[in-house]
């Protein structure tokens, strides 16, 4: 089975996703806790584009595709704009983010931490970012 | 969709997120974090019990605010959270940072 969603490249989009994610994340047997974990990781990464690779510009696309392979939850996020490859942004610590008072930083930690995978690719002028979990029985 | 509702009973500055905060508005939060500081509020208390949602952009809003707590000595708890929101600041180890209670009574108490 396959979910499929495209979203416009602001902010005011995120709340869409979320519904989306609430609806299709019900079809599989994960507890409210987990779905809740997954919409929040998928909503990182697509904040992430669409503040800084798209710098809110709402003409631009990123598509979503969740993927069910009965073992694990595919989440492909795709776009063609800048290449924002989340494996190459090391999580920063937390210690850090309080000194310099950054507001950023903390959703590369949280998406890192909730995946069991992240696969990265950019080919053709389309960036593909996989964020994977497992299920566990 | 986010509304925030600023309280006071006695000494105590209760700030209640109803909805959830992402990145289109935690800069309201940011806000009013910001004039509760400036007013020269001692004590401010995130009352959650409404808060369905919250992501790294909320989450970075109380983040930035730690270190002027710390040197205006202003008590900064967060009570009431849903399991599914506190299980997020588990997550990022923000409840070894924030003081976080199950009550407002717990909050008031410290």
């Amino acid at each position: 089975m396959k979910y499929r969603l495209d979203i416009a490249c602001q902010t005011s989009a995120l709340s869409d996703l979320r519904a989306f994610l609430k609806d299709s994340l019900q079809n599989f047997s994960i507890s409210e806790i987990d779905q809740h974990q997954l919409t929040l990781a998928v909503e990182e990464v697509c904040a992430n584009l669409i503040i800084h690779s798209h710098g809110c510009n709402p003409q631009d696309h990123i598509n979503l595709e969740i993927k069910d392979s009965g073992e694990k939850l595919i989440f492909e996020i795709s776009d063609q704009g800048e290449a924002f490859n989340i494996l190459d942004y090391e999580a920063p610590d937390l210690k850090k983010v309080i000194l310099e008072k950054r507001k950023g930083g903390l959703g590369i930690i949280l998406v890192k931490k909730i995946m069991d995978e992240i696969e990265f690719e950019s080919k053709n002028g389309t960036n593909t970012c996989r964020l994977i979990k497992w299920f566990r029985s | 969709m986010l509304r925030l509702e600023k309280t006071k009973e006695n000494s105590f500055d209760i700030l209640s997120l109803h909805g959830e905060v992402d990145a289109s508005n935690s800069v309201q939060l940011d806000e009013v974090i910001k004039e509760l500081m400036e007013s020269g509020s001692k004590n401010i208390l995130i009352d959650g019990g409404e808060l369905e949602y919250i992501s790294s952009a909320g989450l970075g809003v109380f983040m930035s605010y730690l270190e002027d707590f710390q040197e205006k000595e202003i008590n900064f708890r967060i009570f009431n959270l849903s399991p599914k929101v506190s299980e997020v600041f588990k997550i990022l180890g923000l409840d070894q940072l924030i003081p976080i209670h199950s009550t407002k009574t717990e909050a008031f108490a410290g």
